[in-house]
């Protein structure tokens, strides 16, 4: 049987190992996502966000609780960075997860950190999971870097989350994350100057551009489980919203414009540099390159006119 | 094939660390979790007090190549066997199983026969860890 | 140029110190023994009066096993017991729990319930004793069980003499050993600190311990610094409370360890003592001078013993033992040689112990009060101790205090990257380890090592399971509503507690109890 057809029947194992594929080989990966793909793009995916220390780890095993308790079907995918520099990764988001055994498959994503390998896996492990029948997703990063940021594009509902004080909130504006909320968490809301916080939120994103859904921003203490049901309720209503938006259509197109440019792209590279290297045309260009006779651009014009 | 697609096609050597059981000394299991990721290795730490159910599943879901289990409370000959026979029940024999902390001679030989790859006392080096993780996942 | 030598915390040594590196003023910083700011000792003749106990920590499958092991060390000559439980004791399991499995009797001894305690410590008088139990996150319930001991062999509480670790902070920071969140935690040290403040007053409520800390790869200044600052977070906890500061403060005492750099180690205890003195008479307005003076505890340091070459250890704690005589210890357990491998064997316990008895009899270090005193090395190096402590007192503070810190993974973070670069440089032979990176033989040789019976479990399980049969069920659940009730409304825990064990009501029911109203905590992954 195929990796596809035992994930579609549930296989915890093959899902384990297809996850393993597309992190690590996409095009080894294209057949099961060929043959997947039609059980795919059903229930809800939530990208929880936020700087370090904010509590996004218990909060995503909180919610996984919650929905867990709803009857929904939970996967979590928790992308850590790799070190630059030797590639290794430690990832230690399992840490905070309550024993909930079986019934939430979690997976820990490192960045890889080389050619946008992130934002090329993040959507087929969500297909993966979707696949194997989670319905809902948790999709956890750290910080709000760009690659967050692109991540996060991969969610139908995007949480940030910040705790009080401590100017995690000025950092979170700064990097321009306001934008991609669609709910605010004020974690660790016992703490001073949790009413504060919760303030500014608020006025920022009045005076931001007026949308269909004005982003709420809610109290928790994910530690103590307090808020969590509220936060739930939250995500439901805005996919409730999102679904009858009428320029969800719209919004389908254009994402599965993205998938299909972004496959193109890849498909186009890999077949150019193939042939480029077949033919020993690569590794020539690439010292024009490096010893400035041929501009980047002109590189690529040449490699890819080779080809016709 | 340049050195980027090199490596996308060959991905990081993936490591869980567990700590089943109930003691909470953890300075050795994070010391040799940094080694192995300085060496370039994605290392999954479960966290303190695993039982050796969650410590399997989660190397499923993870689909790990290496299981490193730190025991320090004695309780290796209750656990560790545990945990083999989990992996063996998911068809995961294929999983290299390696066990650091405190045991006795004797008990190392017993958990060698049970099918653990190696067992690493006081006093090893992380290079000596290192080494071993990735010749007995062929990539040495 | 010679190579720059350093202590393991980092600071650097000299090859000759003179007295101009002496800043200390002697009067104010160094003074005299038995006085403030106690630098030099706690006491005017230290060991010519009374030398250090001898305290070896003991504790393996059943109580009765132990009881047994306590008679003999008494026999010895031991003046003091120490008590060391399995991990599901600590933990809060009783032995018949799933969670339990393999670990009953393994690394200490059983204790389900107040049979097992009363076994524990039969035929011995708790009026003549003095007993310190290395019990954190479960220590009210000990503490319990052990004052209901006494008051069966009819000794009245105030003579009951004795110390309990119960230090949550340095669970959550180093040795990872918790059962309820920081805040209920903190909250069951107070309760004891207060009960026994008013019942039980020869009793160490807390010992404040930086030995964890140093176990799971701190430097000695990270020991000295984050040990003194959950220090003064349980005074602040208590004068909170609404307690006076003298009221509480004599009965808190510290537990240091004792590792292999000798200077470094015997600067960090007079460090110590100088620094407690300072903040709790100029911060906390301490008048009394018992609530000034540190007294502690030491322990050779385990995380220095290697398996291989296991003899050589020997030597090892005896050079620990040194340090922390010099240093001016009020109690002492050496290691045994073989605790790397196993619990220690008898044989290795009496050597243990013996290594103590040549330091107090036969090589005369105990007939001068700090001897090293006025060292030109030793004076610098504690004023650097005390310096490099202070620093870290400001990162703290600055940080938003102790709790703060543990949930940021502050503590964590330090400590994980001193571990990382000891083994660092043990890896590359910049620190040298007899037996691991030099002088290795080929053939090592195997020594004797303690076999834990296998059917202390089963047996122990039975026993529990006993005892849940016998008892009047309908006193228990009585006993443990009013621990409920006492959780939840903020009240004292330790009476209901009390009548909770005396109702033979297990330690794992008065944990579950509690865990349902105070919850869980898990830590986040700080490597």
């Amino acid at each position: 049987m195929s990796l596809g057809a035992e994930i579609l029947q549930g296989d915890r194992r093959a899902l384990a190992r297809a996850l393993t594929l597309v992190e690590s080989d996409p095009h080894a990966a294209d057949d099961i996502i060929a043959e997947v793909y039609p059980h795919t793009g059903h229930g809800v995916v939530v990208g929880i966000t936020g700087a370090p220390g904010v509590g996004k780890s218990t909060l995503v095993d909180r919610l996984a609780g919650q929905f867990l308790a709803r009857g929904r079907k939970v996967g979590i995918l928790a992308v850590d960075p790799s070190s630059p520099f030797t590639g290794g990764a430690l990832l230690g988001d399992r840490v905070r997860m309550e024993g909930r055994g079986s019934d939430v498959f979690m997976r820990s994503l490192a960045t890889r950190g080389h050619l946008g390998g992130l934002a090329r896996a993040t959507p087929r492990a969500i297909q993966l999971l979707q696949a194997f029948g989670k319905d809902l997703i948790l999709l956890e990063t750290v910080g709000a870097g760009q690659s967050e940021v692109d991540v996060m594009g991969f969610a139908d509902t995007t949480i940030i989350v910040v705790v009080p004080g401590l100017g995690d909130d000025v950092q979170a504006f700064k990097a321009g994350i306001l934008e991609i909320g669609d709910i605010f968490v004020v974690n660790k809301s016992d703490r001073p100057g949790a009413d504060q916080t919760m303030r500014e939120l608020r006025q920022m994103l009045h005076l931001g551009p007026q949308r269909a859904w004005m982003p709420p921003v809610l109290a928790a203490q994910a530690q103590q489980d307090v808020g969590v049901s509220e936060i739930a309720d939250a995500i439901l209503r805005h996919s409730e919203v999102r679904l009858t938006d009428p320029e969800q259509q719209q919004r389908r197109m254009q994402e599965a414009e993205r998938l299909v440019r972004d496959a193109l792209a890849e498909q186009l590279v890999r077949r150019v540099v193939n042939q480029s290297q077949a033919k020993g045309r690569w590794h020539e260009v690439l010292t024009e390159v490096a010893e400035r006779r041929l501009d980047p651009a002109g590189a690529a014009k040449a490699l890819h006119l080779d080809q016709e | 094939m340049t050195e980027a697609e090199e490596r996308e096609g060959t991905r990081p050597i993936r490591v869980l660390i567990g700590k089943p059981g109930l003691d909470g000394h953890d300075r050795g299991a994070k010391v040799v979790a940094r080694a192995l990721r300085d060496a370039g290795m994605e290392v999954i730490y479960t966290g303190l007090h695993q039982t050796p159910e969650e410590i399997v599943e989660a190397a499923l879901q993870e689909d790990v190549d290496v299981v490193g289990l730190s025991i320090l409370s004695g309780a290796h000959l209750t656990l560790v066997p545990a945990v083999l026979d989990l992996l063996h029940a998911q068809n995961m024999d294929d999983v290299v199983m390696v066990v650091g902390g405190i045991i006795p001679e004797e008990d190392a030989e017993e958990l060698r026969k049970l099918g653990v790859k190696a067992v690493f006392g006081p006093g090893t080096e992380t290079d000596d860890i290192v080494r071993f993780t990735r010749a007995s996942v062929g990539r040495a | 140029m010679a190579k720059e030598r350093r202590t393991p915390s980092g600071l650097e040594v000299k090859p000759v110190y003179r007295a101009e590196d002496v800043s200390a003023d002697p009067v104010r910083d160094i003074g005299e023994p038995g006085q403030y700011p106690y630098t030099r000792g706690i006491h005017p003749g230290m060991y010519r009066d009374r030398l250090w106990t001898m305290r070896q920590f003991a504790g393996f499958g059943t109580a009765k096993e132990t009881n047994e092991r306590f008679h003999y060390l008494l026999r010895q000559g031991q003046t003091g017991l120490s008590t060391a439980f399995d991990m599901p004791t600590l933990m809060g399991y009783d032995s018949d729990d799933s969670r339990s499995l393999g670990e009953v009797g393994r690394e200490g001894v059983a204790i389900d319930s107040l049979r097992d305690m009363e076994r524990l410590f039969q035929g011995i008088p708790l009026g003549e004793v003095s007993t310190s139990m290395t019990i954190n996150g479960p220590a009210i319930i000990l503490f319990a069980m052990y004052l209901a001991v006494a008051e069966k062999q009819g000794v009245p509480w105030a003579k009951v003499r004795g110390t309990l670790q119960a230090d949550i902070l340095k669970e959550y920071i180093a040795q990872k050993e918790w059962i309820f969140p920081p805040e209920p935690s903190m909250r069951l040290i107070v309760d004891m600190m207060e009960f026994a403040a008013k019942e039980v007053p020869q009793w160490n409520t807390i010992s404040i311990s930086g030995y964890h800390i140093r176990e799971a790869g701190s430097t000695a200044v990270q020991e000295l610094a984050f040990t003194l600052a959950d220090g003064f977070a349980y005074v602040e906890a208590a004068m909170a409370r609404g307690m006076d500061v003298d009221e509480f403060a004599p009965r808190l005492s510290f537990f240091f360890n004792s590792h292999l750099s000798f200077f470094e180690e015997i600067a960090k205890f007079r460090a110590a003592r100088r620094i407690w003195a300072r903040r709790m008479r100029e911060r906390y307005g301490a008048k009394n001078p018992r609530s000034l003076m540190m007294r502690f505890h030491t322990q050779t340091a385990g995380c220095s013993l290697t398996a291989q070459q296991p003899e050589v250890n020997i030597i090892r704690t005896a050079y620990e033992a040194l340090a922390g005589v010099l240093g001016g210890t009020q109690s002492l357990h050496t290691n045994s040689m073989d605790e790397v491998l196993s619990l220690p064997t008898e044989k290795a316990v009496t050597i243990a112990l013996r290594t103590q008895q040549v330091l107090a009899h036969e090589i005369d270090v105990t007939d001068t009060v700090d001897p090293l005193a006025g060292s030109y090395f030793i004076e610098n190096l504690t004023d650097r101790m005390e310096a490099a402590a202070e620093d870290y007192f400001r990162r703290i503070d600055e940080i938003g205090g102790v709790l703060r810190g543990i949930e940021i993974g502050f503590f964590q973070r330090e400590i994980a990257d001193a571990a990382y670069r000891y083994q660092q440089e043990i890896d590359h032979k910049e620190r040298l380890i007899v037996g691991v990176n030099a002088f290795v033989e080929e053939q090592e040789e195997r020594i004797p090592i303690l076999k834990i019976d296998p059917t202390v479990e089963r047996s122990q399980r039975d026993a529990v399971q006993a005892v849940r049969q016998e008892r009047e069920q309908a006193a228990v659940e009585a006993a443990l509503e009013g621990v409920r009730e006492a959780a939840l409304s903020g009240r004292n825990l330790m009476p209901p507690i009390l009548d909770a064990v005396r109702a033979y009501a297990t330690e794992g029911e008065i944990v579950r109890t509690m865990r349902a109203v105070f919850g869980s905590y898990r830590e986040a992954a700080v490597f």
